[in-house]
């Protein structure tokens, strides 16, 4: 084991931190969507520690579950961007208005 | 102690690069470096299984896709890759203090101790026997899920303009 499980929560926290500012910073948004992987990443290594301080299973179980959950959500927003690609030429998020009232 | 140091860093490091970087493929080579180093620090803390399923499911297919799509579009690196209105500034700023307030949560709370975990702790069989015996109605619903998103992909990809 070796470092308290401290050490695994600040360190997911700062790469959940750094992917919100990913996310708030980036205009392309293939770079956006990696920024959403750091967070539900970091999230997972949170679920892990914890699962290992409890000596419970469960943490364990759910990271399986945002694992499938994260495979989805790349397949469809990939395909959205594939699909805005061919209609409006662009992967900028500050062009991309369509939603915007 | 040391190893889980250098992991550390060197996570910090690659995430950043993600970010940071103007060109989408060298972020998305950063991010196969920081899943992998996450996958090494499961192992640091017993979960075998899913350190196998995080290379094999992000490394493996996850940021193939992300690098496929980059290439798909032709993406160069852009001029402008950040946000510098005022939302990205404030975007910062929240970041930021989003941060330290999760540093300060975790500082104050106490843990309990750590004990060595029970022989076993991590490995398939067990996941397997919670996977299966506890939640498996979860599990089986998350194969709609897949079949969902495969066909809802398919059919966001293949709309013709």
């Amino acid at each position: 084991m070796g470092v308290s499980i401290e050490h695994y929560l600040i360190l997911a926290a700062l790469i959940f931190a750094i992917g919100c500012a990913g996310v708030l910073l980036r205009r392309n948004v293939i770079v956006i969507l990696m920024s959403v992987e750091l967070m539900l990443n970091a999230v997972n290594l949170t679920f892990v520690a914890l699962a290992r301080q409890q000596l419970s299973m469960d943490g364990q179980v759910i990271v399986f579950f945002v694992m499938t959950v994260a495979a989805a959500e790349v397949a469809v927003g990939l395909a959205i961007f594939l699909a805005i690609y061919s209609q409006r030429r662009t992967v900028n998020a500050d062009d991309i208005n369509l939603l915007r009232w | 102690m040391i190893a889980f140091y250098f992991v550390a860093l060197l996570m910090i490091a690659s995430a950043l690069t993600v970010i940071l970087h103007r060109n989408p493929i060298y972020s998305a080579l950063a991010l196969v470096n920081t899943l992998f180093l996450i996958a090494v620090s499961f192992v640091l803390l017993d979960a075998e299984l899913i350190a196998m399923l995080q290379v094999i499911v992000y490394a493996g297919a996850i940021v193939i896709l992300f690098l496929f799509v980059i290439m798909l579009l032709n993406v160069e690196a852009e001029k402008h890759a950040f946000r510098l209105s005022r939302a990205g500034t404030a975007g910062l700023a929240l970041a930021l203090l989003l941060a330290v307030e999760l540093g300060v949560l975790v500082v104050v709370w106490e843990p309990a101790r750590v004990e060595t975990p029970p022989a076993g702790f991590g490995s398939t069989e067990l996941l397997a026997e919670h996977l299966f015996a506890r939640s498996f109605l979860p599990f089986e619903l998350t194969s709609v899920l897949l079949l969902v998103a495969v066909v809802g992909a398919v059919v966001m990809a293949r709309r013709k303009a």
